[in-house]
């Protein structure tokens, strides 16, 4: 069923990671991403899956949601693992074999890099609701509006799209439905039959997706709806004592990263 | 011909999730074949799944649908031929129109069933005939007003000469004139064909006027099954469970709570009026005051 896809689910809750400014927690995941990137050593991984096992725990997410996320990226994850435990030179772990000791080593480090990356953004949007992490986005953003780049529309259009996600999915749904009662065959057949069966889906999808733009837009417009400027907010964020205390934490986390990496450990 | 019978139908959405949630539960019924039905039941009573299951869209988590003593579940084949015999219009139909023409979308239900051009070109102009779309019929879809656009759709599932014909809220967000066509389009497909029809509708006056027979599901349990005048002889169970009651029966609700006598069940105009009539002659023979 289309129901059951979790694309940037939130799942509310009270704990300290839940109750972080979205702001912060955006940063935090970016120095996450850093430092996954320069570790090269095992020591600089080691660092970063505690950094991840302690903030998950922290968050009471439990690891199960992670792996329903990461489903989709099994195939890219196996090639990565398969591509650099074949193709690395070193010392072969038993004469004449094409795997390397170097392989396997790679091999483990570019998986956990994947998978890290991956969950560590699952970790933001699991416990960071989608209005949050728009609003914090736009703060974080702000400084590039003198550069007059539209970073308000830009956020709202984010927030409007992920907002209108399981609409659209319902929507589907209901439609697959009904051409369904009529007949239509959405399984069997080649590609090109296959491809001709999405039709009655997709037209009537997309008429209705522009009606509901239209729809929209006039709401707002009969709101007073101007842009940006000028607009203040319900929910005002305040940066709080335990996003100051977790952004030491994010920078005493890099530097320690950026040390092992010069010792390339 | 085609009776469907329903045995012990329990179906739950996300089984094994933590969104897991029994939608209806030991649904048995027989629909013999030619009967009006009325469905009621207010959202989320389980009343979209059950009739879901009657052209196996949705598979039972439990319990069998049968059309005339075959299991419509037992293989593929049997669950597509089972869309020819139970036609399903769901709620606002108009949504799933996609064709360039109105011809065209009509085509699309017999284009599936495989039969041969002739043969889909006499459906379509039936089905065309039936809602009234005759002239309509080289126009786009999208040109079309509301009401058109609905029978239009209608038409799409007319068109496979469905046996059992099941609407979900034909009649919604429509005008009282288009609400009063579009009955008279479902009567007009009964009287010719002899074919089952169940409605799904909030529209009691509607339900009390056109079925012979009322289904009231309630949180996924069918509660009541009958005849409307057994139904509407309950009308403070109907309110109880959050639903309308017709008007007429409303009506005579209010009166009877002053105090004043009238016969078991009212939900038409001539029961109201009857019932008032001989209310007042009994008043007028000084059987006391009312």
């Amino acid at each position: 069923m289309l129901k059951d896809i979790t694309l940037g689910q939130f799942f509310p809750g009270d704990t300290l990671v839940h109750r972080l400014d979205p702001r912060t927690k955006l940063l935090l995941v970016t120095v996450f991403i850093v430092a996954l990137f320069t570790a090269a050593g095992w020591m600089g991984y080691g660092l970063c899956v505690l950094a991840f096992a302690g903030c998950t725990a922290l968050s009471k997410i439990r690891l199960r949601a992670f792996f329903k996320g990461l489903k989709p990226m099994i195939f890219i994850i196996v090639l990565t693992a398969l591509l650099n435990l074949f193709y690395t030179r070193g010392t072969p772990i038993l004469p004449g074999w094409i795997i390397t000791w170097e392989g396997i080593g790679r091999a483990v480090k570019m998986v956990l890099r994947i998978l890290l990356l991956v969950m560590g953004t699952f970790l933001l949007t699991y416990t960071t609701s989608p209005m949050a992490l728009t609003d914090g986005l736009e703060l974080l953003l702000n400084p590039l509006k003198k550069l007059r780049l539209p970073i308000h529309e830009m956020t709202l259009m984010m927030s409007m799209a992920l907002r209108f996600i399981p609409t659209l999915i319902e929507e589907t749904d209901r439609i697959m439905s009904a051409q369904r009662a009529r007949g239509a065959d959405f399984e069997t057949g080649g590609l090109v039959r296959r491809a001709k069966a999405l039709l009655p889906i997709l037209v009537p999808l997309i008429v209705s997706s522009f009606n509901r733009a239209y729809d929209l837009a006039t709401a707002m417009e009969s709101r007073c709806y101007h842009g940006g400027e000028g607009r203040s907010r319900m929910k005002q964020l305040k940066l709080a004592g335990i996003d100051l205390a977790a952004l030491a934490v994010g920078a005493a986390f890099l530097a320690l990263a950026f040390i092992l990496k010069k010792y390339g450990v | 011909m085609a009776e469907i019978k329903v045995e012990q139908l329990r179906h739950v959405y996300s089984p094994q999730t933590p969104f897991e949630r029994t939608a209806i539960e030991a649904v048995s019924l027989i629909l013999p074949q030619g009967q009006f039905v009325g469905v009621l039941g207010h959202t989320g009573s389980g009343k979209s799944t059950f009739i879901q299951h009657l052209n196996a869209l949705l598979l039972p988590s439990g319990g069998r649908v049968l059309c005339d003593g075959e299991d419509i579940n037992r293989d593929k084949v049997s669950r597509r031929d089972i869309k020819w015999k139970v036609g399903l219009v769901f709620q606002y139909p108009e949504y799933q129109l996609f064709e360039e023409t109105v011809y065209k979308d009509i085509a699309f239900g017999p284009g599936n069933m495989g039969l041969s051009k002739e043969e889909i070109d006499e459906r379509v102009r039936e089905a065309a005939g039936f809602v009234g779309v005759e002239a309509l019929l080289d126009r786009s879809p999208l040109e079309l007003s509301g009401g058109q656009k609905r029978r239009v759709a209608i038409a799409g599932v007319i068109a496979m000469r469905p046996e059992v014909l099941v609407l979900d809220e034909p009649t919604a967000g429509l005008d009282p004139e288009g609400c009063g066509q579009i009955l008279d389009n479902i009567r007009a497909y009964k009287a010719r064909t002899g074919a089952t029809v169940l409605v799904v509708s909030h529209d009691m006056d509607a339900s009390a006027a056109l079925a012979e027979r009322l289904l009231v599901f309630n949180e996924g349990r069918l509660v009541m099954d009958g005849p409307p005048e057994e139904i509407f002889s309950q009308p403070e169970r109907l309110t109880g469970m959050g639903l309308d009651v017709p008007r007429p029966t409303a009506i005579a609700m209010a009166l009877r709570r002053q105090g004043l006598r009238l016969p078991g069940a009212v939900y038409t105009h001539a029961q109201l009026k009857a019932g008032l009539l001989a209310a007042a002659r009994e008043a007028e023979r000084g059987a006391g005051p009312c």
